[in-house]
C-alpha cells in the first residue's frame, strides 16, 4: 500500500490507485470531465491537473498518474489554480454559454466547475465555433456546439455497450462527436450517454424543455421493465413522472439502466385506466365502485376464485390477492401467464444464483435459450465484462448479436446434455463455470436438463454457484416466493373452472379459456388484459405505490411512491381490501403497514432488503433431458414488452424506427 | 568542415544509384553478421559510448532508450522497433534524402538496432506524401529480403527479423511516437497517455521503441567505425555528425552532413553560399524546424549548432531543419502561418491544444494586421503559457514556442503594427 502526501496530509492508498483517487481519499475535490470510474482513462480534458513531486516541473493529469510511494501531491498551489483556470477558459471559449436554454442547466458539470474553478470573466472576444447537430436517434438529442470532447460517450459505446456506434471524426478544433453517417444509436443502453455527458451536448430528446432539475421531486424506485430490478430515481413534477434516472448500485445496475427503463415513463400518462368499467351488453361501460362490487358478489364465487399476477406487480399486491383468496378458501394463484409449468419446489433452481456481480467473474458461460441483450441488457453488460476478463461464452438458441465473442451451438436443445467435446473440455477445466437458462429454455421444459448440466460440471462449488435462471418479469421471483405457481401452470387454473378470475395486471396471457368466468382486471393500462375483462378496477402503476420487488437474483428491493394514480385509480391493495369487504371475508389487514407485516410473516425473506436465502440447489434428475429447438425468443420487440412501454409514444417510436426501420406515423389532429 | 571520409551518408545527393549493389559498394551490408555477432548488450553499450542523441528532435540518448527494452519476454509478448519516417515538420527534409538515396542504410540499421533491442520486427511508418520515397524504400526492402539480408536468418546471423513499411495518411501528429503507434494499429492518430511508456506497452501492447530514421540509419556506420570515431565530432554531450537542412533566405539551400556544434556562420558560409543580401540582411533563424522558438540574427550568428548551444539561446536543435529569414520577411506573418499549421494539425484530443491553437492563430492573425490592443500581446503570451506543459503530447508546446519566441524578440515590431493600425483607424474615422 503506497503512502502519499496530499496537501501535507499523509494517507495510505490501495495498490493501483491513481493520484486522483488518492486525492479523493484525502477528501480533496478534483475537478474532472473526461474521467469516469467505469470507463477507461482518457486524460484528455486536462481539468484534473495537480502538482506531483517527484516529477517534471509541470502540472500532471491526476486521473492517469499512478499513485506511488512517497509522492507529494499538491492540489492547492498557485500552479494548480492557474492550470485549472486555464483549462476552464479553453473549454469555455468555444462553448456557447447558452445555459438558459440548455436542458443540462442545473445539473451541468461545466456550469458547476466553471463557478468553482474558472476565472470571473472571458478574455476571448472572437467568434465561437459552431457545430451542426448530429442525428443520434429518437432518444438522444444533440447540440454539438456544446460538446467539450471528453469522449465519455465514445468510450461508453465501445467499452460498456460493446458497439462502435459513437466516435469522433475530424481533428483539432474541427473534431466532432457523431454516429457513423449519423445513423441512430441503436443499442438498448444508448441513452446512458446522456447521463455521462458532462455538458448539454447529449440530452434527452423526449425530455427536451420539459422541466428543470430543481423543480422535480426525486423518489427512489425500482425499475419493473425487466427482472433485473435496476435501481432508479423517478423525477416527478406535480402528478406526472417526468423522467427516470439510474441510481448507483454496484450489485445490480452499476450506474446504467436500459432505454426501456428510462423512457417508458411517458407511458404512465397514456392509455391509463382512471375509471371503473363494467361490461354491459357486451360493451365496457363506465360504472361505479359499488356497482361492480355488487356484480362480483352476485357472481357468488365462494372458493371458485382465482388470481393471476401480471409481470409488473409488487409483492404487496400479490400478497393481498393471495390473502383474499385464502379467506375465500382458494389457492388458485399463478403468475406465469404464458403457461410455463417448470418445477418450483426449490426456488434456488429458478434463481440467478451467481448474482449479477458474480457472473462477471465466471470463466465459462453457457447461455441456453436467452436473448440476454433484450431480456436483461444490464446482465449482458456483465457478461461482456466477464468475456473481457477471458471468459468463454457459448449459446444454445437462435442467433442474436451478443456484442462479445460467443460460440453459437445451434438451436437444438439436446446439445445441453450432449455438448461437443471441445466445449465440454472448456467447462471441465473452468474454475467458475456457469449456465444461464432463459425463458425460452424453461418453456421447453429444459430446467431439469439444466440442473443435470450443473451436476455434471459441478457448477456449485466452494464460494461459487454457477446455476442461473434468467427471468424477465419484474414480478416473477416475488410471485414464486409468494406461491404464485401451480404444478401444471395456468392449465391447472383453467381446469379448476373458477367463477371469478382476478387479473392483477396480467396483460400477456390468453383469457379465452376463461370465457365462462367473471374476469376482474385490476391494473393501470388499457391493454390486452383490460380488453378481455368484464370488470375493470383502475389500479396504480409502479410509480404510484410503495412496493417490494424481488429481482431475478433473489434480491428484495423496495420502491417508493412517486406520484398519485390518476382519476379514480387506487393503490391495488386497497381495491383488494375493499373487495374482501364486498365478499364478506376477513383478510386480516386494514393498512399498508399491517399488510406488509402479514406478508413478512408469511414469507420472512420479503422483509429484508438484499439477497434472499433460497436454499441450496436440488439434486438433478439423472434422466432429465432437453428436447426441441429454440428458434425464437419470447421477446419479439424489445421496446414493447409491457403495457406501460406499449402505451409510451417514445417506446413506440423506438420500436418503429430502431427495430423496424420505419417512421412513426403521427396521428392527424 | 567535415571531411568527406567522415561522412556517413555518402550518397546523400543521389549521385550514385540507391540500389542494393551500389549500396554494398559504398559499404552497406558489409559483414552485418559480425555486427550482430557482437551481441545485444555490446551494441547498446557501443551506442551509449558514441553519445548519439535521438535525431528526431527531442535529443534523447539513443543507447539509453534501447536499454529500457526488456531483456527477455516474461509473458511471450514480442518486442517491436518502430521507425519514424513521418517527417512532417516544416523545415525538415533529411529523412526524405536518406530514403531516396540511401535506403539500405536505414534497413541495415533497422536490423542491427532491432537485434540490439531484441525486437521481432521493424515497422517503418513513412509519411503519406512521400509517395516515390515509399516506393523506393519498398523496393529496397524487397531487395534486402531477396538477398537474405533480412527475414528468416537475417544476414545469416541466425536472427529472424522482418521489416514492414506502413504509409501514413498525412497527419502531422502521427509523427508523435504514441500517436504513430495508434495509427499503426489502425486507430485514429492520437497520442497516448504516458505512462505506460512504449518500452513497456507500445505497439499492440508490446514493448516498443520508436526511433527516427536518421538515428537508425547511422547505427551500422557507428558500429563499424567505432563509438570513439563518432564521439570525436562535436562538443561534450552533443557528439557526432548530423544532417542539417537549411532552407529559406540563403543563396544555396541544402541538406548537408556536418559535425554537431558547427557554428551557424560556418554552416551558412561554407555550405549555403551565405545569406541572401549578406550577413547584415539576416533577420532571424528558426534553427530546428517550425516547433522551436526563433533566434534573432545577432544571437544566432556565432552560436554552435547543437542541442545544448541552442537550448542556451532559448531555442532548440529539433530536427536541425534551419529556416533562415532575411529582412524581407514579414516575421509576424511567418509565425502566424506556423500557428495556422499547428491549429490545423492539432489532433483535438486534449483541451488546451484543441482550443488554444485556434485562439493563438486567430490572435496572431490580428497581430499581423495590428488589429489588437497592446495588452493583448501579454494575453497571448499568457495563453501560450496556458497551453505549454498542459497537454498530453508535445504538440501543444510546439505550438506555443514559436509565438513565445516572437514575443520575446520582436515585441517592438508587434507594438509598432498595433500603433500604426490604430493611427490609421483614427485618421479614417476623422
Amino acid at each position: 500500500m503506497p503512502k502519499v502526501t496530499v496537501d501535507g496530509q499523509e494517507i495510505e492508498v490501495p495498490e493501483g490507485a491513481t493520484v486522483l483517487q488518492a486525492c479523493e481519499l484525502a477528501g480533496k475535490e478534483i475537478p474532472r470531465f473526461c474521467y469516469h470510474e467505469r470507463l477507461s482513462i482518457a486524460g484528455n480534458c486536462r481539468m484534473c491537473l495537480v502538482e506531483v513531486k517527484p516529477g517534471p516541473p509541470k502540472p500532471q493529469a491526476s486521473c492517469a498518474l499512478p499513485a506511488t510511494d512517497g509522492q507529494e501531491i499538491r492540489t492547492d498551489t498557485p500552479m494548480v489554480k492557474t492550470a485549472r483556470e486555464g483549462v476552464m477558459e479553453f473549454l469555455l471559449i468555444n462553448h456557447p454559454l447558452d445555459c438558459p436554454i440548455c436542458d443540462q442547466g442545473g445539473e451541468c458539470d461545466l456550469q458547476d466547475q466553471s463557478v468553482a474553478y474558472g476565472r470571473g470573466a472571458t478574455r476571448y472576444t472572437m467568434n465561437k465555433r459552431a457545430v451542426t447537430e448530429k442525428y443520434m436517434g429518437p432518444l438522444i438529442k444533440t447540440i454539438m456546439t456544446r460538446c467539450i470532447h471528453c469522449t465519455r460517450c465514445v468510450r461508453f459505446s465501445e467499452e460498456i455497450a460493446g458497439v462502435d456506434e459513437i466516435g469522433a471524426v475530424g481533428r483539432g478544433e474541427d473534431m466532432q462527436i457523431t454516429t457513423y453517417l449519423e445513423q441512430a444509436a441503436e443499442h438498448e443502453l444508448s441513452a446512458n450517454v446522456i447521463d455521462l455527458c458532462p455538458v448539454g451536448a447529449l440530452t434527452s430528446r423526449p425530455y427536451a424543455f420539459e422541466a428543470r432539475p430543481w423543480e422535480l421531486k426525486k423518489t427512489l424506485s425500482i425499475d419493473v421493465s425487466d427482472a433485473v430490478g435496476a435501481n432508479i430515481r423517478l423525477d416527478s413534477r406535480g402528478r406526472e413522472v417526468m423522467r427516470a434516472l439510474p441510481r448507483i448500485n454496484d450489485d445490480v445496475n452499476e450506474e446504467w439502466i436500459s432505454d426501456k427503463a428510462r423512457y417508458q415513463v411517458d407511458g404512465l400518462s397514456r392509455r391509463r385506466l382512471d375509471k371503473v368499467f363494467m361490461r354491459k351488453r357486451g360493451k365496457l361501460q363506465e360504472a361505479t365502485w359499488d356497482e361492480v362490487f355488487k356484480a362480483i358478489t352476485k357472481a357468488k364465487p365462494g372458493n371458485d376464485i382465482a388470481a393471476i399476477a401480471g409481470d409488473m406487480v409488487d409483492c404487496e399486491t400479490m400478497f393481498a390477492a393471495k390473502a383474499l383468496l385464502k379467506a375465500c378458501g382458494s389457492t388458485l394463484i399463478e403468475g406465469r401467464q404464458t403457461g410455463m409449468d417448470y418445477d418450483v419446489s426449490s426456488l434456488a433452481a429458478v434463481n440467478f444464483n451467481s448474482t449479477f456481480a458474480g457472473i462477471e467473474t465466471a470463466d465459462a458461460i453457457l447461455i441456453v435459450g436467452s436473448h440476454i441483450r433484450w431480456e436483461a441488457p444490464l446482465i449482458n453488460v456483465r457478461i461482456r465484462k466477464a468475456v473481457k476478463r477471458g471468459a468463454k461464452v457459448f449459446v444454445i438458441g437462435a442467433f442474436w448479436d451478443t456484442t462479445y465473442p460467443a460460440v453459437f451451438l445451434g438451436d437444438d436443445l439436446s446439445a445441453l446434455g450432449d455438448l461437443p467435446d471441445e466445449v465440454a473440455d472448456v467447462f471441465d477445466s473452468a474454475e467458475r463455470p456457469a449456465i444461464i437458462m432463459g425463458g425460452a429454455a424453461l418453456a421447453q421444459g429444459a430446467l431439469g436438463a439444466g440442473l443435470r448440466f450443473a451436476d455434471q460440471f459441478k457448477l456449485v462449488r466452494d464460494g461459487w454457484n454457477g446455476f442461473n435462471v434468467l427471468h424477465f418479469s419484474a414480478a416473477r421471483m416475488g410471485g414464486l416466493m409468494l406461491g404464485y405457481a401451480q404444478k401444471g401452470g395456468i392449465k391447472d387454473i383453467v381446469e379448476a373452472k373458477p367463477k371469478v378470475v382476478i387479473s392483477l395486471g396480467a396483460d400477456e396471457m390468453d383469457f379465452e379459456p376463461f370465457a365462462d368466468a367473471l374476469k376482474v382486471y385490476i391494473g393501470h393500462h388499457g391493454d390486452k388484459g383490460a380488453h378481455a375483462a368484464d370488470i375493470i378496477l383502475p389500479g396504480a402503476s409502479y410509480a404510484e405505490k410503495d412496493g417490494t420487488y424481488v429481482n431475478t437474483e433473489g434480491r428484495v428491493q423496495f420502491a417508493e411512491k412517486a406520484v398519485f394514480a390518476p382519476g379514480d385509480a387506487r393503490e391495488d391493495w386497497t381495491i383488494l381490501r375493499a373487495l374482501a369487504d364486498a365478499l364478506k371475508v376477513d383478510v386480516g389487514f386494514d393498512s399498508f403497514a399491517q399488510l406488509q407485516s402479514a406478508m413478512i410473516a408469511d414469507v420472512p425473506a420479503l422483509g429484508e432488503e438484499g439477497l434472499a436465502d433460497l436454499g441450496v440447489l436440488p439434486k438433478a434428475n439423472a434422466k432429465a433431458k432437453a428436447e426441441g429447438a429454440i428458434s425464437t425468443y419470447p421477446i419479439r420487440d424489445f421496446y414493447l414488452t409491457n403495457p406501460i412501454a406499449r402505451a409510451s409514444e417514445v417506446m413506440q417510436r423506438c420500436s418503429v424506427e430502431l427495430l423496424h426501420g420505419g417512421e412513426l406515423a403521427e396521428a392527424a389532429e | 568542415m567535415l571531411a568527406d571520409k567522415d561522412r556517413i551518408f555518402t550518397n546523400l545527393y543521389g549521385f550514385q544509384d540507391w540500389g542494393l549493389k551500389s549500396a554494398q559498394q559504398r559499404g552497406d551490408w558489409d559483414d552485418t553478421k559480425s555486427l550482430i555477432a557482437r551481441g545485444h548488450d555490446h551494441i547498446i553499450e557501443e551506442m551509449k559510448a558514441s553519445g548519439l542523441r535521438g535525431r528526431g528532435g527531442a535529443g534523447f540518448p539513443t543507447g539509453l532508450k534501447w536499454s529500457f527494452m526488456p531483456k527477455e519476454s516474461k509473458d511471450g509478448r514480442p518486442s517491436f522497433l518502430v521507425i519514424n519516417a513521418d517527417e512532417s515538420e516544416p523545415g525538415s527534409c533529411k529523412d526524405r534524402e536518406i530514403i531516396r538515396h540511401d535506403p539500405h542504410k536505414l534497413i541495415e540499421g533497422a536490423l542491427v538496432s532491432g537485434y540490439a533491442m531484441r525486437a521481432r520486427a521493424a515497422y517503418i511508418y513513412i509519411r503519406g506524401e512521400y509517395i516515390r520515397e515509399a516506393e523506393t524504400l519498398q523496393v529496397a526492402i524487397d531487395e534486402a529480403y531477396a538477398a537474405g539480408l533480412i527475414g528468416k536468418n537475417a544476414s545469416k546471423s541466425g536472427y529472424d527479423f522482418d521489416v514492414f513499411l506502413h504509409r501514413g495518411a498525412g497527419a502531422y501528429i502521427c509523427g508523435e511516437e504514441t500517436a504513430m503507434i495508434e495509427s499503426l494499429e489502425g486507430k485514429k492518430g492520437q497520442p497516448r497517455l504516458k505512462p505506460p511508456f512504449p518500452a513497456g506497452a507500445g505497439l499492440y501492447g508490446c514493448p516498443t521503441t520508436v526511433n527516427n530514421v536518421e538515428s537508425i540509419a547511422v547505427v551500422p556506420t557507428i558500429l563499424r567505425r567505432g563509438a570513439s570515431w563518432f564521439a570525436s565530432f562535436g562538443r561534450e554531450n552533443n557528439k557526432g555528425t548530423k544532417l542539417f537542412q537549411i532552407s529559406g533566405h540563403v543563396n544555396k539551400p541544402c541538406v548537408v552532413e556536418e559535425a554537431l556544434s558547427i557554428p551557424f556562420s560556418e554552416l551558412i558560409e561554407k555550405h549555403c553560399g551565405g545569406i541572401t543580401g549578406g550577413k547584415d540582411n539576416l533577420l532571424a533563424v528558426i534553427p530546428g524546424g517550425s516547433s522551436v522558438p526563433l533566434v534573432p540574427a545577432e544571437q544566432i550568428w556565432d552560436a554552435p549548432m547543437d542541442f545544448d548551444g541552442l537550448k542556451d539561446l532559448g531555442s532548440g536543435l529539433g530536427t536541425a531543419g534551419i529556416i533562415v529569414m532575411d529582412k524581407s520577411t514579414d516575421i509576424v506573418r511567418a509565425i502566424s502561418r506556423i500557428s495556422y499549421f499547428y491549429k490545423h494539425e492539432s489532433c483535438g484530443q486534449c483541451t488546451p491544444c484543441r482550443e488554444g491553437t485556434g485562439w493563438m492563430w486567430r490572435m496572431m492573425e490580428r497581430l499581423r494586421a495590428g488589429d489588437a490592443a497592446i495588452e493583448e500581446i501579454d494575453m497571448l503570451q499568457q495563453v501560450t503559457k496556458q497551453v505549454e506543459g498542459h497537454t498530453i503530447c508535445a504538440l501543444g508546446d510546439a505550438a506555443a514556442w514559436p509565438i513565445q519566441g516572437l514575443i520575446r524578440h520582436f515585441r517592438p515590431e508587434l507594438e509598432r503594427r498595433i500603433e500604426e493600425h490604430n493611427t490609421k483607424f483614427v485618421e479614417t474615422a476623422a
